[in-house]
């Protein structure tokens, strides 16, 4: 008799103890409003860097919670999840925000020019991309190009463009991003097509061309390129403009190329969600990063390529010397965006297949 | 001359199994004291990273958060599981060998799937993401670890023992504390120990159920990557590795005086 009286009690006292908790939960969302001095920011891992986030919390009293993600599709799903809710500030790559302004649902919201009045500070030659020419959704936030670093010591021939990569004395000294569009794009760069080719014939071609580098190429690495060049395990390479900046620091001697073909650039965006909790918050964040000294400490510390007109009397001569990080205007009128092939990215993704078994 | 040689193999045949998993280790800890930012060149002997570390809010943060969900999850999952094995231990019940099936699936199924199904069942309740939704999905695939752990070890267990006890006129709880809890005891830890370690160690799912106030530390050194990883990761990593042996040996050094 006591134990199923004490069972009966127990199953009530869960159930209404998992009622509560969950209620109480879902009670919660809806109080949370503008009012909080908290925003929430969602990018890679230290690309807003610690002491502009400190900067900011100084300046305006407002916490920043900084959470990370590793890749832009992570980012999407956890958006499309919390249906463009949870984050105030996303910096994510171009080409997601082309795809999720396309979406039917579009997760992002206009970004407010009026409420920002920094926007100005933004170079003009860097706005009106292909991925929203009005720059409805986004703002560019910083830029990364694709450049070639080599040991002048190990390689005497004069490196100009992608197309010297091919030559026969460079065999077993390259380093390669893991990248089938960065590599692909190369060969396509090389005869000429756009990097965004889909035809399936010029898509054989460049397989033929590639299969003449695989010999030029030792290793493939994406996240550390620059290690087996500075410990002489390779003699040149293509990498973005941190990691050469890297390799730079690494040996002194190494000189940075850029291509004569034109670079790889992606531009990496500020944006909002659509159901952004701390709206205020969020346009006074992208404001303070655009300010000058903050978008310089930004350079300094990512050094990645910056778009800031008012940011260049801030920036020390070590960054303004940088080859890696202080690319002239013009070359960014060569320059080649990534864009998505669509279907014929089964062909890419063959091509690339092929290529690294050799 | 047989056994000098077997003896000799014996020694060589440990030696590299020991040295394929401490190498790595070994040299994650001498690059935290390496003076350039690189993770291939040594150059140089220096604290500065430790020191980088301490003053790094967000990995402290995420540390402190993936200790907190860790702890919580553990100490949940370690009553449930071993509550659960007893149950199924010493009871009879419709559907008891589905149960006991349906208790795997945690373990077996895909992360990713876990991750999502948990993103969806939490969204459409409407539950804001953060510790909570982190700790209850922790718990669930903990639990089973504990229950799995303990159900083995109660499986040499002789009831008659509980019974006599009871005979003696004790009460089941008082059975419970005195007689069961201590002969589990060591499963009950070690399924606790290998319950911590996998909250600690879980990516796939705190991507998804993860809130904006609790990033943990694997999403940190994650996304880390896109920059290269900083030697303050392994500074992190020493320090853990070298609280994790501490404890071990002050665990093991605490057993061995009891059983003297």
């Amino acid at each position: 008799m006591l134990n199923k009286r004490l069972k009966a009690v127990s199953v009530l006292l869960a159930v209404s103890v998992i009622g509560f908790t969950l209620a109480g939960c879902s009670k919660s969302n809806t109080s949370k409003t503008n009012t909080e001095k908290v925003v929430n920011i969602y990018t890679w891992a230290n690309y807003v860097p610690a002491n502009v986030v400190k900067d900011f919390e100084k300046k305006t009293g407002i916490k920043v919670n900084y959470s990370n993600f590793s890749t832009n599709e992570a980012m999407l799903s956890k958006l499309q999840a919390s249906k463009g809710g949870t984050y105030d500030v996303i910096i994510c790559a171009d080409y997601m925000v082309q795809i999720m302004a396309k979406q039917k649902n579009v997760l992002l919201q206009p970004i407010d020019k009026a409420a920002i009045p920094n926007y100005k500070n933004i170079d003009k030659a860097y706005l009106g991309q292909y991925y929203d020419t009005a720059n409805k959704y986004s703002v560019p936030y910083s830029l990364g190009s694709e450049m070639i670093v080599y040991n002048p010591d190990k390689i005497k021939k004069d490196i100009k463009g992608i197309s010297d990569l091919w030559d026969p004395s460079l065999k077993g000294s390259q380093v390669l991003l893991e990248d089938p569009r960065s590599v692909i794009g190369m060969a396509l760069t090389k005869l000429g097509y756009s990097i965004n080719e889909t035809d399936p014939a010029k898509l054989a071609q460049a397989k033929a061309e590639l299969a003449k580098l695989r010999a030029n190429v030792k290793v493939f690495d994406a996240d550390t390129p620059m290690t087996s060049l500075i410990n002489g395990d390779t003699n040149i390479g293509v990498m973005w403009g941190s990691q050469a900046s890297a390799a730079l620091k690494g040996n002194k001697k190494f000189k940075i190329v850029y291509p004569k073909e034109g670079m790889q650039f992606e531009e990496d965006n500020l944006i909002m969600p659509v159901n952004a909790p701390h709206k205020e918050n969020a346009q006074k964040f992208i404001n303070f990063v655009l300010e000058g000294k903050a978008s310089s400490d930004i350079t300094t510390s990512i050094e990645y390529i910056n778009v800031n007109t008012a940011a260049q009397k801030f920036m020390p001569k070590t960054v303004l010397s940088n080859k890696a990080i202080y690319i002239p205007k013009d070359e960014f009128s060569r320059a080649k965006h990534l864009q998505d092939v669509g279907s014929a990215s089964k062909l890419y993704d063959s091509i690339w297949s092929e290529f690294k078994q050799k | 001359m047989d056994s000098k040689l077997s003896k000799g193999l014996e020694r060589t045949y440990i030696f590299c199994i020991f040295a394929f998993l401490y190498v790595p280790i070994a040299i994650i800890i001498m690059y935290s004291f390496n003076a350039a930012k690189s993770n291939v060149v040594f150059s140089g002997f220096t604290l500065d990273w430790y020191t980088k570390l301490f003053s790094d809010d967000d990995v402290i943060t995420a540390l402190v958060n993936s200790l907190t969900i860790a702890t919580f999850s553990t100490a949940i999952s370690a009553v449930i599981g071993t509550l659960g094995a007893i149950g199924l231990k010493r009871h009879n019940f419709k559907g008891k060998s589905v149960i006991s099936l349906l208790v795997y699936i945690p373990i077996v199924i895909p992360e990713i799937i876990m991750g999502v199904s948990l993103l969806i069942l939490f969204s459409t309740l409407q539950i804001d993401f953060g510790i909570l939704t982190l700790v209850l999905a922790h718990t669930t695939f903990c639990t089973p670890f504990v229950l799995i752990n303990v159900k083995s070890r109660l499986a040499g267990f002789d009831l008659s023992i509980e019974e006599a006890a009871m005979d003696l006129g004790a009460s089941k709880f008082t059975v419970f504390r005195t007689i069961t809890l201590p002969m589990i005891f060591p499963a009950v830890v070690s399924g606790a120990m290998l319950a911590f370690a996998l909250s600690l160690d879980d990516i796939i799912i705190n991507i998804f159920l993860s809130g904006p106030e609790s990033t943990t530390l694997p999403i940190k050194i994650f996304s880390m990557l896109k920059f290269g990883l900083s030697p303050e990761i392994n500074a992190l990593c020493t320090i853990m590795l070298v609280t994790t042996f501490v404890v071990l040996i002050l665990s093991q050094g605490i057993k061995l005086r009891r059983e003297k």
